[in-house]
């Protein structure tokens, strides 16, 4: 007996399927075109991505390249690939002596630093005080990502290590022991 | 009357300025200049310590602030090379150390271990339990044995190896560094991670890199699953030689070599850019 009502409600089911089917398509239709519409501007973004060749793009330009930067007139992400992993064979001199006094092997943290841009300057992020340093301006770039982060490496340590540092001058004032 | 009169027509936050003062490109400025104030290589306020001048206690007696007080006192002495005998498992050693030091641990180590350091090489002899090297700055902290659950929680930069296992959710909030697993880790590795690197050499649990927003993560072994927003990368030649160097320094291989090894990037549909409705965001996933 049970056998059989089970294939009746599978029978009753499968009657209700196509209907049932329809109805769903015809709910989720906006919702796909949504889908696609978004699908479109993560395509159009990654492709503004790979066209950035020209190093100096956020020197030159806001970096509003999609449709959707325009509209909110900022540029989405971040202005440098901070997945980029450094080229030792670049290493300046400061920069070996910086990681051989701490007695590291490699550069460590600052495999994380990269030359960033903000307001339309060459400016590296400060983690210590959450905020961007800008580049001097006498300061020539060079021509290679790869480069310009060393640079920036070696300026934020000097930054970094220096009195004049808020960090070191805050900690004068507060601290504790 | 006259009180309401200036109620109605003069806030008290007008007179902080807060509504005459533009937010935008407020900024602090802070002068210096590389020629005066840039040779140093390490923080003003830092103890002067060298690495070839050791020193050992046994911390069997001492609970952990008397532990940590302890090492404090011996860089302020100059001792640059530390080795603390029975650490028994205390919790919270070898915390806020922000500067260089040779610092050795012989035994294992309790909950939230070495958290927030800035520049000491650290080597752990034992275990370690949850949330070892938390908002780690920089430096380099070896594990020789296990680790807990939030291994490298919030870490920020650094290499932070462990040579065995470790637990759930490892490199949670990862904004930076390497983290670099010589066994298995648990579910939900790379949890929330925004930057940095993470290679586990065994295999990864369930839901690797979930709502990962940017950085990567390199796995030798299997992947129970991926997280939303996890997808697959291909590994390039700068990724095999970051690696190579990396995972050398170590001693550490991956299960099936370096060239198979899987990569593991944000899919970057988590970026909140877009006017996606949370119901259409749901569907995109």
């Amino acid at each position: 007996m049970a056998t059989k009502s089970k294939a009746g409600a599978k029978a009753r089911a499968k009657a209700k399927a196509p209907a049932r089917g329809k109805a769903a398509a015809a709910k989720k239709a906006p919702v796909r075109a949504a889908v696609k519409a978004a699908k479109g501007r993560k395509k159009e973004m990654i492709s503004a991505g790979k066209t950035t060749v020209d190093i100096d793009h956020f020197l030159k330009t806001k970096g509003l390249d999609t449709e959707r930067e325009k509209i909110i007139g900022q540029h989405i992400g971040y202005r440098y690939d901070v997945n980029l992993l450094p080229d030792y064979d670049r290493l300046t001199p400061f920069l070996r002596t910086y990681i051989e006094t701490m007695g590291w092997d490699d550069l460590n943290w600052l495999e994380d630093v990269h030359l960033g841009y903000e307001d339309g300057r060459p400016a590296i992020f400060d983690r210590n005080i959450n905020g961007w340093v800008s580049m001097p301006k006498g300061i020539k770039l060079p021509d290679n990502q790869q480069d310009r982060d060393m640079l920036a490496r070696e300026l934020l340590i000097k930054f970094q290590m220096s009195q004049k540092h808020p960090l070191y001058q805050l900690k004068q004032i507060y601290k504790k022991f | 009357m006259a009180k309401l009169e200036r109620a109605k027509s003069e806030h008290p936050s007008h007179a902080m300025g807060w509504h005459v003062q533009p937010l935008k490109g407020r900024s602090i400025q802070a002068f210096f200049s590389i020629e005066d104030d840039g040779e140093n290589f390490t923080y003003p306020d830092a103890f002067d310590v060298d690495f070839n001048k050791r020193a050992e206690f046994d911390a069997r007696a001492l609970d952990g602030p008397a532990i940590n007080r302890k090492i404090r006192q011996l860089m302020s002495e100059g001792y640059g090379w530390i080795v603390v005998r029975n650490p028994l498992a205390k919790h919270s050693l070898g915390v806020g150390i922000l500067q260089k030091l040779k610092l050795d641990f012989d035994g294992s180590l309790g909950y939230f271990g070495v958290g927030l350091i800035d520049g000491p090489n650290v080597r752990i002899k034992g275990r370690v339990g949850w949330s070892c090297a938390e908002n780690m700055m920089s430096g380099v902290v070896v594990i020789e044995k296990n680790a807990g659950s939030t291994f490298g929680a919030a870490i920020r930069g650094g290499d932070l190896v462990c040579k065995g296992d470790v637990g759930a959710r490892t490199g949670i909030d990862q904004k930076g560094g390497s983290i670099l697993i010589g066994g298995r880790t648990g579910a939900f590795s790379g949890f929330m991670m925004q930057r940095g690197r993470m290679v586990v050499c065994g295999d990864a649990g369930k839901n690797l890199g979930d709502s990962m927003y940017d950085g990567t993560i390199f796995v030798g072994g299997a992947i129970q699953s991926l997280g939303v927003d996890a997808i697959e990368a291909e590994l390039t030649a700068l990724d095999v030689a970051w690696l190579t160097r990396k995972l050398g320094m170590y001693g550490l291989e991956p299960k099936n070599g370096i060239r198979n090894m899987t990569k593991i990037v944000a899919g970057k549909q988590l970026w909140s850019y877009d006017n996606l409705e949370p119901a259409e965001k749901k569907l995109v996933l």
